[in-house]
């Protein structure tokens, strides 16, 4: 009797990753576009003078500035692999994706490169003053793109105080020519930590599960995007259901569940090789797949007989599973602080959801949340000071906390909200939202203040996003 | 109007059959021949039943008794669903080639990861109430499919109440 379920379960593990391979996996996928390539910083044009240094500390301050971000300009207009049009073109989309990234935040006052005049290549070290002036622009925004010889671009982006009439903030990048929205997307970068304050967070990337199909025979395929929706791509074809992907902090691999094998397994997709493995060998179920900050372990949820417990596994492979948690009550999910030491994660062990805190080694697991209503999917902000989690309330709502459970502060109020998950740097959550009755599912995001939610543009259906780290 | 009155006029368990999700493997034959010939129906041949240990056979057996419900968040097996559990161990006492996946299902009223916990959990509650009652273990296996796969569609109580299952289907060989 044994031996037979023992067998069987070996059959499926030989069987279970050839098959994902064939079956479902989109053979058409660009592997190289997806891993993530390197940008190399570079100097800018311009003299040698310093950047004026100055302390923007308040946020209401900072939210109201306007921004004019004028078409980048080129040195010589020649087409290039990025697009038909030639370099002057690519300016001008470059100024419009540095645009959409501040706009669609509802960061400063952003004016685009469409309602401004263009300036030439030698303006964009030495602004024409007089005219930027004259249009409300505290901040101006210049940049240029140029086509290298070997075939990359580069890319220059510089901030300007135009009341000060000086420079803020200059640099530049070479990009492979298909890569070239990462250069807009550093630009945005830059002009948003100049001026906040804040860190980094529009250079990066999001999985999430794309969803068609009604209710009762709907189809979840894996799926990334930049986090500006742009360059968006299908993983699996839909065959099975594919749910709650993870990126690797390094974005080489995707963890993620899929049914391929009949059963809820989580596998370990190389984005490079385009080959997946099963995160464990074993005939248990797995799910909630989780990453450490520094991307050597692998949380996962397994069920035995019934009983679902937290584990902990080398993502190199190989290794024996560490059990963290062995109550007889559901432990499920978790989610690393920042520096790794300790785990915020989920039980029912009260009777309800709620939310607990564990020592990475799964010691000292104590309850933190003791507010009205239930605690789960909670996930560490990559600050450390915070904690998002799905506040059960009747509603499902998106709410924080900071790490001893207080300070509770509710961010949305929508019928079904779940699944949050941090920008790179802290300051924005995503989120999906589930329509009642049609069950159909939408990715939003909303700032730390809650005031600020919008709805992400996907091309169907959206639910569990994952936002990656700032790409490397 | 005609395909009414064959309906009635079939056998119990072919009608039972015709009403499951699940498409019968063996296709009874056009029951029109049958039903012209004479007023009264002939007993189904054996070859066009459903075979014992195929999904239609045991779904047909069952009426209803492979489904059983839970509260919310809950998975203990309370004495409706015992005697539900009942019917489906005799069924795999008596034939006993047959094969069993047992699934849990979660209403969408909860997270997506621990919705796939709990219907492990209750999928599990009831494998364990057949062993319990001498299903050998080896012919059982469990699936959880979570909130993933909603037997009611709207957003109430009711369909929630639906939602909360464990199904027994049998495996075909």
């Amino acid at each position: 009797m044994k031996t037979a379920s023992l067998f069987s379960a070996l059959v499926l593990l030989i069987a279970a990753p050839a098959a994902a391979q064939s079956d479902d996996l989109l053979p058409d996928l660009d592997p190289g576009a997806v891993g993530a390539q390197d940008v190399e910083e570079v100097a800018v044009e311009g003299d040698d003078d310093g950047p004026l240094r100055g302390t923007v500390t308040d946020d209401s301050a900072w939210q109201d500035l306007g921004i004019a971000i004028a078409s980048f300009a080129t040195n010589r207009d020649q087409s290039t692999p990025a697009n038909a049009q030639g370099t002057a073109a690519l300016g001008l989309e470059l100024a419009r994706v540095v645009y959409s990234d501040l706009r669609f935040n509802g960061l400063f006052r952003p004016v685009g490169p469409d309602a401004l005049p263009r300036p030439s290549y030698p303006q964009i070290t030495d602004p024409a003053w007089n005219t930027w002036r004259g249009r409300s622009a505290e901040m101006l925004v210049h940049g240029y793109v140029r086509a290298n010889d070997d075939g990359r671009l580069t890319v220059g982006c510089y901030l300007y105080d135009v009341a000060l009439q000086s420079e803020l903030v200059r640099e530049g990048w070479v990009v492979n020519p298909s890569e070239w929205r990462r250069a807009a997307h550093k630009c945005a970068d830059l002009v948003y930590s100049r001026l906040s304050g804040e860190d980094p967070f529009f250079d990066s990337r999001i999985a999430y599960i794309a969803e068609t199909g009604p209710k009762d025979n709907r189809i979840k395929r894996l799926a990334i995007m930049d986090s500006d929706g742009a360059n968006h791509r299908f993983i699996t074809n839909g065959q099975s259901t594919a749910l709650t992907p993870r990126y690797s902090p390094d974005y080489s691999k995707i963890a993620y569940l899929s049914y391929v094998d009949g059963n809820p397994r989580i596998y370990v997709y190389d984005i490079g090789s385009g080959r997946q493995t099963l995160v464990t060998q074993s005939a248990n179920p797995t799910f909630a797949p989780r990453w450490s900050p520094d991307g050597r372990y692998i949380l996962y949820s397994m069920a035995v007989g019934g009983n679902t417990d937290i584990y902990r596994v080398s993502a190199a492979g190989g290794g024996t599973p560490q059990r963290l948690t062995t109550g007889p009550a559901i432990e499920v999910g978790g989610s690393y602080s920042p520096d790794g030491s300790q785990i915020v994660f989920e039980s029912d062990q009260s009777g309800a959801q709620q939310c607990y805190i564990m020592n990475s080694d799964g010691s000292n697991q104590r309850r933190i949340s003791f507010f009205g209503g239930r605690c789960a999917s909670p996930e560490w902000s990559p600050r450390g000071d915070q904690i998002a989690f799905t506040h059960i309330v009747g509603d499902f709502h998106i709410a924080v906390m900071n790490p001893q459970g207080r300070n509770v502060r509710t961010l949305t109020n929508g019928w079904q909200d779940e699944g949050p998950t941090w920008a790179p740097n802290g300051r924005i959550i995503q989120f999906f939202r589930t329509e009642r009755n049609s069950g159909d599912t939408s990715i939003w995001q909303v700032d730390l203040t809650g005031d600020n939610e919008r709805r992400l543009r996907t091309p169907v259906g959206a639910s569990d996003p994952a936002w990656g780290p700032v790409l490397p | 109007m005609n395909r009414l009155i064959i309906a009635v006029t079939l056998s119990s368990a072919l009608a039972l059959g015709a009403c499951k999700k699940e498409p019968p493997t063996v296709t009874p034959d056009a029951p029109q021949d049958t039903v012209r010939s004479t007023p009264t129906p002939t007993p189904t041949p054996m070859a066009t039943a459903p075979q014992p240990g195929s999904q239609s056979h045991f779904a047909g057996a069952m009426a209803g008794a492979d489904t059983i419900y839970f509260d919310t968040d809950r998975y203990n097996v309370d004495s409706e669903d015992q005697a539900a559990l009942r019917r489906q161990a005799q069924y795999l006492l008596q034939y006993t080639d047959a094969r069993a996946t047992v699934e849990g299902h979660a209403d969408e009223r909860g997270t997506r990861d621990y919705n796939l916990a709990l219907g492990e959990r209750r999928a599990n509650a009831a494998k364990n109430y057949l062993v319990s009652l001498g299903v050998p273990e080896s012919r059982l296996r469990t699936v959880s499919y979570g909130e993933e796969r909603p037997a009611a569609m709207a957003s109430n109580e009711q369909a929630w109440a639906r939602n909360r299952r464990a199904v027994t289907v049998m495996i075909e060989r």
